[in-house]
Formats: structure tokens, C-alpha cells, sequence
């Protein structure tokens, strides 16, 4: 019988050609994963300490397809992240600090507490918050691609959805818009198994989600989602693809939802079978043995990394938990654009 | 005869606007090479071009969704309803989404909603309603109603230059009926000013779209019977200048309130409740609201002049008011 402390096998990425990433890319890629699992488990702990405000919808084990995929938007691009896309937040350099204190409904939140959880935007960083209702997301990140070409720029705009959010109108709706519009739009669908407690069978009958692009007359992909390398080059070819004005491309990332739909559930309807498999498909675990591997990281690397991240995740805690809760006649404020800030994307 | 239609009015100042901004763009189902569907956007697509003037695939949320994108990525979109009655199908994108992201964000959303409201057409059920109501009730959208062309000008160009989502109700009913001499030159009705349209010192009438030239008349009717109504017009609903409508119903100590809107949980029992918290003292007789019945749109005409307010109707009720 294995011992509860001995390690899962992992399976590892394979040694496939995922082009010409760079190492600094590559330790992008790591870092950043590394830094999304090591928040979600700081928040997970926030939360049984009562310090977090509201639900906690974790993205643990979403890490590579989160940070795979944001990593390879450029600058002027523009991020529209979901609930679970703390990775994508962080790829796109939201400060930790920012985080914390929107979890603890602080003053100091982009939000000002006015919202929680991660729907957080940062008009200097092109992201644009979500809203809860999945699906609203699409349609307007087809606009802010469309502005930019009117504007005449290249603006690819990437958004997400689980599994069950593919089964919304807007998904048809924005992928259909997207593709007559000939937009640079990335829908990332992050098919993690389970819509809160339903089974993909029972939210979709084609065999692949990626197929439906088809219907759309546009670019459709599967890969595996919790091998980070894959997810970059699959979504850097969709990139490429947008500038090169060849339109929208559906991405779906085969992941699984290791923990329940929020902290507070227990998942009781996911089968234990299920979860041991994803066990050794780790996304955290893949991406540093793959760097070992290819010399990418030594094991001296991993370790600095390590007391280097916990003491950002120990700064950014330490900022949000000094921050103020916010004054409680701000509710009254900021309705209207006249009231300030009034900000655009860029 | 004055000039400019109400319908023309709007179309001038869309048209202006494009003219002055190139940020301005236009996107509805058959608004480019059809001209949309009571033609007000005839002839944009010769001069601004299709990516300006842009015809999209039948979904009224994405519609809206995407206008939401365009603004907050520094266009000022103007986005049609084909009839104001289809808005539904937008309800989440202007409800949860538009109207949040300045309070959430801090983004600003300066984006225009057309929609052709109101019955007296016989649209029927889905082609006449007057859905402001629902969004009256809504933080983070503001809401504009003419009742004359030179508003509908002025207010078209004043939503387009707000950094706000604006909803537009433009009242079909009075797209070809209701006419202005419209000075030249470049002017915008700023948002969130009433007009008292009438002075007048024994009930006050307030209405917005159609019901001002309904309460207009009925003054008429009720000057002949020795009755001086004051006739507010709203014009924006929100931001709603409520301090003209006090001042009037403080000078009056009587109103009639009236909207094409149904009437249970109408904007018209919002003022209502306006009135009766800032200035009971001043009542002389309760507050009496004359709106739609509380029924789907009917589509015979018998059944939709029952359905609708009248200048009668608020006569009715003025008188009502003014006798008690």
C-alpha cells in the first residue's frame, strides 16, 4: 500500500515540438504557475481563517491553461478573465498586493470593495473584469476587437468559459459575430469536467467542444490543458492567427476541476477514479519537471523560486490585510462616469 | 408647417455627430445598406461607410455586448434596437453589465441604445411597448424620451456625447406626426433638464414622449373649461430633474402623472412617491397617474386606444384632480 506521503507518478509533457518558445517565456510559464497554485492554496487558507469575504472559486490545477494562454497575448491585446482565471491575472502582471485586498473587500482593491472575488479589471493593464453571468463576456470582447480595427489596430481580445458556459446563446452568438466580423477573438473554453456539479454528458453531446468551430467557419482547437507548453503554442498560433486577420479561433483546454465549485463545496459528485487520473496530470508539477528536464531550471532554481514566491505572497497578504475596509457611504459612489475615474482601454 | 420630422430630427443629429467624431459608430440589424427598419440611419452608409455603419447578425445581446466592447475601447458606439420591444433579448448585457463597469471598474461606457418604443401603431404585442420601466429601476443607465423633433436632435447628440450608457427612447408614434423648425448649427440637449412646456397654475401634468403632446392637448381642452394646466416634459428619466417637477406641483398643489409605460411599479409611482416624501404639504388632491394598462400590448385598434393614455384620458384625471 502507498504511503500518504509518497508522491503520485506524474506524467509527464511530452517531448513535442511546441516551436520556438524562449527560455525566458518558459520561466514565465513557471513562474507564474507556480505563483497562481501558490496563491490559491494562500487563499484557501485566507478563507478557513475567515479573512476572505464571500465565496472562494479556486482555479487551482486551471494553472496552465490560465497563465498558458494570457502569457501570449501581447500588451495592447486585451484580457477578459473569468472567475476562475486568477493565473490569467497574474500572467497579465495584476499586482498580487491587488488581489489579496479585493478577496478581503479592502479600500485598496481596484474595485474599492465594490466588488469581489476575481472580478477585477486594470484599465492600465487591458484587463476587463467579468461579470458572474457566464457568457456576457463574449460579445463584448468582439467589440473592443472591432473598435481596434476602426481605431486601426490589431486588438486580439481572449476570454473564457468552462464547459458549461458553452451551452449559453452568447457562445453562439459571439463566435458567429466574431467569425462574420473576421476579429482577432480567442475563446478560451477551460473544460474542466464539471458546471458547478453537472457532467460534461450531460451539457454537451459533439465529442470535442473545438468542433463546434466549424460550424463557425473558424479555427478550432483542442489541447491539454495542464501541459503549459501546449497551451502556449496552441494559443500563441491563435494569436498569430488574429493578426494575420484570419479571424476567431475556439480554444479548449482539457482540465479538470480538482477542487469543488467553490471552497464550501465538496465535490461528493465527482468520481474519486476521476481526480486520482488528473492527480498525475498536475500542471504545476508537469512544467517544473519539464524544465528540469531540459535544463531550463536546476533543482538549486526551484527551491529559490520557491522562498521567492511565498515572500511576494507574504508581502502581497501583509498589504491587503493592512488595508482599510472601505467607508460605508462609498456605496453611494461612482455609478456614473462624471463621479470619476471614467477610465478606457488602451 | 415646421420642418423637420422627429424622425428626421434624429437622423440629423446621428448623422452629426458621425460627421464630428469619427469615435461614432453605428451597429443594429439592417442599419447599413437598408437604412434600418424606419430608415433613420438612409444614406450613412454612402457616406461613413460599412465598418462605421455596421449591419450585424440578428442577436440583440451581442449587439448591445459589443457596443459595450467598442466603448470601452474608445468608440462611441450608437447601437440599434430594430423595436425597443427586442431590448429584452439585451436585458443582462445593459443591466449587469453596462451599468456596472464604471461603479466595478471605473470604466466609462459612453454608449447609445436607439430604441423605437410605443404603441398607436398597431404593432401588437411585441412591436409597442414602452420597456424604459425595466431599466428605470436599474443603476448605471441613464435614460432619455423625447417628445419633440427638437429634442429628439438634441438629446440624440446630448446621449452621444454622455460617457454613460444612454438608452434613447425615440416614440414611433411620433416619428412622422410631430414636426420643429430646428435652428441651424450645432447644438445637444444636455441630459437630466424637464421643461415645463406650458405654464399654467391650477394641476400639473407631467409626461415624457408621448404623453407631453397628449397632456398638451388636454391642456387645451381644459383651458375651455376654465382649468390652467402647467405641463411638465421630462425628457430625461434618468437622472430625472425632479426639482422642476416639485416646483411645479408646489405651485399647482395638484398633478397628473403620465407615462405610455405600464402602470403598476411604473416610473410614474416613483414620482408619485417623490412628491408625497419632498412636498405633501403642497397636495391639494392625491397624486393620479394616467398610464398603460397592465396587460400585453393589444392589437386591434379598438383594444389599443383602451390600452394606451389619451389626451382625453388625462383630462379625465385633471379634472379629477382639480375638482376635488
Amino acid at each position: 500500500m502507498a504511503s500518504t506521503t509518497e508522491k503520485p507518478p506524474i506524467l509527464d509533457i511530452p517531448d513535442e515540438d511546441y516551436g520556438d518558445i524562449s527560455t525566458a517565456t518558459m520561466l514565465d510559464l513557471y513562474y507564474y504557475i507556480r505563483l497562481a497554485r501558490e496563491m490559491e492554496l494562500r487563499l484557501i487558507n485566507l478563507f478557513k481563517q475567515n479573512k476572505v469575504v464571500g465565496g472562494l472559486y479556486p482555479g487551482y490545477a486551471h494553472e496552465a491553461t490560465t497563465v498558458g494562454t494570457a502569457l501570449a497575448l501581447g500588451d495592447d491585446d486585451v484580457l477578459l478573465p473569468l472567475h476562475r482565471d486568477l493565473g490569467a491575472q497574474l500572467a497579465r502582471r495584476q499586482p498580487l498586493k491587488y488581489i489579496f485586498a479585493q478577496y478581503m473587500g479592502k479600500v485598496d482593491s481596484p474595485t474599492r470593495g465594490k466588488d469581489g472575488n476575481v472580478h477585477l479589471a486594470n484599465p492600465e493593464l487591458n484587463i476587463v473584469g467579468c461579470i458572474s453571468h457566464i457568457g456576457a463576456m463574449f460579445p463584448v470582447a468582439v467589440g473592443i476587437s472591432y473598435a481596434g480595427r476602426l481605431l486601426g489596430k490589431t486588438v486580439v481580445t481572449m476570454t473564457y468559459t468552462g464547459d458549461g458556459g458553452t451551452s449559453i446563446g452568447e457562445f453562439h452568438e459571439a463566435l458567429n459575430f466574431a467569425a462574420v466580423l473576421n476579429v482577432p477573438f480567442i475563446l478560451v473554453v477551460e473544460n474542466n469536467q464539471f458546471a458547478y456539479s453537472t457532467p460534461t454528458n450531460q451539457q454537451y453531446k459533439v465529442k470535442r467542444i473545438a468542433d463546434r468551430a466549424a460550424a463557425y467557419g473558424i479555427a478550432g482547437e483542442q489541447v491539454d490543458g495542464n501541459n503549459a507548453m501546449a497551451v502556449y503554442a496552441a494559443t500563441r498560433r491563435a494569436v498569430e492567427r488574429g493578426r494575420r486577420g484570419e479571424g476567431p479561433t475556439l480554444l479548449e483546454c482539457m482540465t479538470m476541476r480538482m477542487m469543488g465549485h467553490s471552497v464550501h463545496d465538496p465535490a461528493g459528485y465527482v468520481p474519486r477514479e476521476l481526480l486520482e487520473e488528473w492527480k498525475a496530470k498536475d500542471p504545476v508539477a508537469r512544467i517544473e519537471r519539464y524544465l528540469l528536464r531540459k535544463r531550463v531550471l536546476t533543482p538549486a532554481d526551484v527551491k529559490d523560486w520557491t522562498a521567492r514566491l511565498q515572500r511576494e505572497v507574504d508581502e502581497a497578504v501583509e498589504f491587503a490585510e493592512n488595508s482599510p475596509l472601505p467607508q460605508a457611504e462609498d456605496a453611494a459612489r461612482g455609478v456614473w462616469a462624471e463621479e470619476g475615474p471614467a477610465k478606457s482601454l488602451h | 408647417m415646421p420642418t423637420t420630422t422627429y424622425i428626421d430630427a434624429i437622423s440629423e443629429g446621428l448623422r452629426e455627430e458621425m460627421r464630428r467624431d469619427s469615435t461614432v459608430v453605428c451597429l443594429g440589424e439592417d442599419i447599413g445598406v437598408y437604412g434600418g427598419a424606419f430608415k433613420v440611419t438612409d444614406g450613412f452608409i454612402e457616406e461613413f461607410g460599412a465598418a462605421r455603419v455596421l449591419d450585424t447578425p440578428l442577436a440583440e445581446s451581442s449587439i448591445v455586448g459589443m457596443a459595450i466592447g467598442m466603448a470601452l475601447r474608445g468608440l462611441r458606439p450608437v447601437a440599434e434596437m430594430q423595436f425597443a420591444d427586442f431590448i429584452s433579448m439585451a436585458f443582462n448585457q445593459l443591466v449587469n453589465n453596462a451599468g456596472t463597469l464604471h461603479y466595478r471598474f471605473g470604466f466609462k461606457v459612453p454608449m447609445v441604445v436607439r430604441c423605437p418604443s410605443g404603441g398607436g401603431i398597431h404593432g401588437g404585442p411585441f412591436h409597442s411597448t414602452n420597456p424604459e420601466g425595466f431599466f428605470f429601476h436599474s443603476p448605471g443607465l441613464k435614460i432619455v424620451a423625447p417628445s419633440t423633433a427638437y429634442d429628439a436632435k438634441g438629446l440624440i447628440k446630448g446621449a452621444i456625447r454622455d460617457d454613460n450608457p444612454v438608452l434613447f427612447m425615440e416614440h414611433k408614434f411620433l416619428y412622422r406626426r410631430v414636426r420643429d423648425d430646428i435652428p441651424e448649427g450645432d447644438f445637444a440637449v444636455p441630459l437630466g433638464q424637464a421643461l415645463v412646456r406650458r405654464p399654467g397654475k391650477d394641476v400639473t401634468l407631467v409626461g415624457y414622449g408621448s404623453t407631453t403632446g397628449m397632456s398638451l392637448e388636454a391642456a387645451k381642452i381644459l383651458a375651455e373649461e376654465g382649468i390652467d394646466a402647467e405641463v411638465v416634459d421630462l425628457r430625461t428619466l434618468v437622472p430625472m430633474d425632479l426639482e422642476t417637477v416639485i416646483a411645479s406641483v408646489k405651485k399647482t398643489n395638484r398633478v397628473v402623472i403620465t407615462h405610455e409605460d405600464r402602470r403598476r411599479g411604473g416610473i410614474g409611482a416613483e414620482i408619485s412617491a417623490e412628491i408625497s416624501e419632498n412636498a405633501v404639504d403642497y397636495l391639494d388632491a392625491p397624486v393620479v397617474r394616467v398610464a398603460a394598462l397592465d396587460t400585453p400590448v393589444p392589437f386591434s385598434p379598438p383594444l389599443e386606444e383602451y390600452f394606451l393614455p389619451s389626451a382625453a384620458k388625462i383630462a379625465t384625471a385633471a379634472r379629477r384632480v382639480a375638482r376635488y
